[in-house]
């Protein structure tokens, strides 16, 4: 259900619509807040909306009344990547290398930006713009602050210091795409040469713990993410538009290769109450929800419904609820739905977030979409 | 911040009807006859809608602002958006519904209705206050109604004056009645032309009695009305401030005096309304000038006109594309072959690119133009300026997709030759396998073993040790590779696949002449050996690998002046003569065959 509206041009105004939004610069980071606020760009802005309660749909889905726009802030340089460091925080990670903290004051709706690290990441040669590197990933587990960039660096910091607490350069001779914490102390990164390293942050030594690489060609990984609660499932999606599956409790490749999109998979998420729910978004325009809960049910399988567009993997007839549906090898042990979410697609869904029943995307067309019943 | 609206409401423009306009491209061609034309129809409304919908929110700015400049600026933006989508629409019900007669009215007053919005606040007033027949505009706004035709709204303001004043209810019961029974054309086909317009006359020469005997005399206002309905120019001229423009007096008009009008049949209709509408006084603006061209089925002449007046392509691209789509342009060829449509959406699309992301909806619009749509990408998309990794990664997908092998090849280059200068040897050799760039590949291997000779060991192992079938884009970085794993198998003491794996490096020609040495001399420590390694067949290979490299340069000063050099030759000689030695003895006893 994409919510952008047409008017049928009889009326002299347009119909409720669903605003789109200019982004910059090709790239929409969106985070829901559990207020059920979206954090979006706007040419070169920071801006928080309002899509009103979470709980507030009529019968058939429809939103009681339009977001709007709350309050909003200049950005420099391209949103990169965007992630919620509590409540009224938001760390954002910025094309010029900078990181900054913005905060969102609920009582007069503005946004200030609270803490600024400048030159999180950096090139050496000062043929590039200020010798800036852009920050690709940021991940936050409050108040520890995780940074990954371009210039392979990583760093730790921490929301109330001003230095970083700890830095690894050359972390990687590639570019890191995404970072993503593991436990707390371990974090994960995928890199431009289609490896998935495990860093472990109580050691002092500057060497991943743990190397995983894809088999075959090496692909670029730009999207990483864990199991909100098996700790040991990680998905990544590469520039092929594959997702992988990993077990890192063992071997040193993917568990399975799924084969998705038809570009770079941009962003991957776990559902993280539902997580046998899980989403992707990719450059070809499409978003995709992958659902193996069917897995976990009782019901023998063939007695599945159809019902809306979905393309089914296999049949199964046994009861998985005590391995995760993601870890099984045998494609044909599985049944998993795949569902395209947008029905008319043309540009880079670049970003998506979900939350309880809500989705949200960006994408290249400025346009940001949100998606109330996920699971109707 | 403000100006941040005006970009906002283009961006969403923009944005928007480039949904609209793939969609058009990609629809069914194969539909024919009525779904097309309704598909068709459909696309147009949707386009209008996003106009509205922008003039909507630039209404919003100008109204909120402060500034008087840009209040003034906003302002005139809507004017335009506004008459864009004036001209817009009469060329739908023209050219694109192509509406017939009968129909044709119907849509024209619709068109009317929308657009004259001077009288709403007029209307509004008289409707809401509370004795509508006393208030002194009333009967401005009754006028207006049947100048609009708008018949059910003008009886219902007229019985609440025949309520106050019943003296006239006679004369109400009849105007009423007429009001009535006026025939109109239907949209539905329930009646023939034939039928329809041996109604109106009938209709038309009753009013006239009524109008002859003087059933009106008594009141002006009635009889006004009477004399409108029945189509007479200059009782309808009087109310010329109540319809603002000539095409509001065309159309009242028509509906009055000739509601069967033929789609060609406007054109003297419309000539003529707007000399008697300006009479003289003012003269055509611009705007006007485009709708004459519309009534008059000029399509090139109102393309024309619009890319004249109006200062982007936006207006005249996308229309003309919906008008080709309804195969309505001959091609006209232009001076230098391309059609209009394509030299429209070319023009475009440029302009988009000067954009720093409204580029990538430029792209779209170059796919879908045959003829130089490609020539003109390749341009363009190399002038990108690639900012960070993501976007360098968005425009080689778009290329990529459309086979532009060189632009691929250029981009990544580019982004390799970056990468290296920053030191990101592992982010080159990533651009270098995407672009497939075999002497890119070996230049950064290279580079890895320039910086194994300086410091003796290898940076960036987790890249080198991890290369997988890449290893195989380049024969230096196949070298590598191999190599590293020639140090690898050493440090875990596989020695025996050491060195086989270190001569196949020479033999195999794997390994470049100028790392020979380095390789022989990594061979000694396996030559010193308590064990031996080197089978005799390997030390007769690897003693001829030295007498080749030493030979084959004779006027190599090196070898000669640099003790070290030599040294390391005469180190090797011995080293291998001794390893022979040994190892013919060993594979002569009965156990070591």
């Amino acid at each position: 259900q994409t919510l952008l509206q047409h008017s049928s041009g009889q009326e002299k105004v347009s119909q409720p619509r669903w605003e789109p939004q200019p982004r910059a610069r090709l790239m929409t980071a969106l985070t829901f807040s559990s207020k059920c606020g979206i954090v979006s760009i706007q040419d070169n802005r920071i801006s928080i909306w309002s899509v009103g309660d979470l709980g507030n749909t009529g019968l058939n889905g429809e939103y009681h009344g339009e977001p709007h726009l709350l309050c909003d802030i200049q950005h420099n340089g391209d949103v990169m990547d965007m992630q919620f460091l509590d409540q009224e925080r938001i760390v954002v990670a910025s094309s010029t290398g900078t990181v900054t903290i913005f905060r969102h004051h609920q009582n007069n709706q503005t946004l200030s930006a609270d803490h600024r690290w400048a030159k999180a990441h950096y090139h050496v040669d000062q043929d590039t713009s200020c010798g800036g590197a852009a920050c690709t990933g940021v991940v936050c587990n409050n108040p520890e602050i995780v940074t990954v960039g371009e210039d392979g660096r990583i760093n730790l910091f921490r929301a109330d210091q001003k230095d970083a607490v700890r830095t690894i350069d050359n972390a990687d001779s590639s570019t890191l795409h995404a970072v993503t914490f593991l436990r707390t102390t371990e974090i994960l990164t995928v890199n431009s040469i289609g490896q998935l390293k495990i860093w472990d942050l109580r050691q002092q030594r500057n060497e991943p713990s743990q190397i995983f690489s894809l088999a075959g060609d090496r692909v670029p990984l730009h999207c990483v993410d864990r199991h909100p609660n098996q700790q040991h499932i990680v998905a990544t999606g590469g520039q092929d538009g594959m997702l992988s599956i990993w077990d890192i409790r063992q071997g040193t490749m993917p568990v399975s290769l799924l084969n998705a999109h038809e570009a770079e998979m941009w962003e991957v998420h776990f559902h993280p109450s539902d997580p046998d729910h899980l989403f992707t978004c990719s450059e070809d325009g499409s978003l995709w929800h992958w659902d193996t809960s069917a897995n976990v049910s009782e019901k023998p399988s063939f007695l599945h419904q159809g019902g809306r567009s979905t393309a089914y993997l296999s049949h199964s007839t046994m009861n998985q609820s005590v391995v995760s549906a993601w870890l099984s090898n045998d494609p044909t042990k599985d049944r998993m739905e795949i569902t395209n979410l947008i029905p008319n697609q043309t540009l880079s869904v670049n970003s998506l977030d979900v939350l309880g029943p809500c989705l949200v995307y960006g994408t290249d067309a400025e346009a940001i979409y949100v998606n109330r019943q996920l699971f109707a | 911040r403000d100006q941040d609206i005006y970009i906002h409401t283009l961006r969403k423009l923009f944005n928007e009807s480039h949904g609209i306009f793939m969609g058009l491209q990609r629809s069914e061609e194969e539909l024919a006859g009525k779904s097309r034309k309704a598909q068709l129809v459909q696309v147009s409304k949707n386009y209008r809608s996003v106009i509205r919908a922008c003039m909507e929110d630039m209404h919003q700015a100008a109204v909120s602002t402060r500034d008087p400049a840009l209040q003034g600026q906003y302002s005139t933006q809507v004017s335009i958006l506004s008459a864009m989508e004036l001209i817009w629409n009469l060329c739908e019900i023209l050219f694109v519904e192509a509406a017939t007669a009968g129909p044709l009215l119907l849509r024209l007053l619709d068109w009317v209705r929308l657009h004259v919005c001077d009288v709403d606040s007029m209307v509004r007033e008289v409707l809401s206050s509370e004795s509508p027949s006393k208030h002194k505009l009333f009967w401005n706004v009754v006028d207006v109604f049947v100048l609009q035709g708008r018949m059910d709204e003008a009886r219902h303001l007229l019985s609440k004056e025949a309520s106050a004043n019943p003296a006239s209810m006679n004369m109400y019961k009849i105007l009423d009645d007429f009001m009535k029974k006026m025939p109109v054309p239907s949209l539905g086909n329930t009646q023939t032309l034939t039928e329809l317009e041996l109604k109106w006359q009938h209709w038309h020469e009753e009013c006239q009695r009524y109008l002859q005997d003087g059933t009106f005399a008594s009141n002006p206002h009635m009889e006004s009305i009477c004399k409108i309905l029945l189509g007479d120019e200059d009782a309808i001229l009087e109310k010329k401030e109540l319809m603002t423009t000539w095409y509001h007096f065309l159309v009242t008009r028509l509906l009055y005096s000739h509601p069967t009008v033929k789609p060609m049949e406007l054109r003297f209709y419309a000539q003529s309304s707007m000399d008697l509408f300006l009479g003289g006084e003012s003269s055509p603006e611009p705007l006007d000038m485009i709708l004459m061209a519309a009534f008059e089925f000029e399509m090139h002449q109102v393309i024309k006109e619009c890319s004249i007046v109006l200062s982007n392509w936006w207006f005249v691209a996308h229309l003309t594309d919906l008008l080709d789509h309804c195969k309505l342009l001959q091609s006209h060829n232009l001076y230098f072959g391309s059609n209009m449509r394509e030299f429209l959406l070319l023009e475009y699309a440029s302009g988009l690119f000067s954009h720093h992301s409204l580029w990538q909806l430029g792209v779209d619009y170059f796919d879908h133009c045959p003829e130089y749509g490609r020539v003109y990408l390749e341009l363009h998309i190399e002038r990108i300026p690639l900012s960070t990794e993501q976007k360098a990664l968005k425009v080689l997908r778009i290329c990529e997709q459309r086979q532009m092998h060189e632009q691929v090849r250029s981009i990544c280059k580019i982004m390799a030759m970056k990468a290296l200068r920053n030191n990101r040897l592992g982010s080159a050799l990533s651009w270098s396998i995407r672009a497939k760039d075999a002497a890119f590949a070996t230049l950064i291997s290279d580079r890895f073993l320039k910086d194994y000779c300086e410091k003796g060991c290898f940076s960036d192992l987790d890249l080198i040790d991890n290369l997988g079938p890449s290893m195989l884009l380049s024969d230096r970085l196949t070298f590598l590779g191999k190599y590293r794993e020639f140090h690898r198998l050493y440090g875990e003491k596989r020695f025996a696949e050491a060195a086989r794996l270190l001569l196949t490096l020479m033999t195999a020609h794997i390994a470049p002449c100028s790392f020979w040495m380095t390789l022989l001399t990594d061979a000694l420590p396996l030559l010193e050996q308590k064990e031996v390694i080197f089978s005799a067949e390997q030390t007769y290979e690897l003693m001829r690998c030295l007498e080749d490299l030493t030979a084959g340069n004779p006027d190599k000063q090196k070898f000669q002046d640099d003790d070290v050099e030599t040294t390391k030759v005469e180190m090797l000689r011995l080293a291998l003569a001794r390893n022979l030695a040994r190892v013919i003895v060993k594979e002569g006893t009965v156990e070591g065959s």
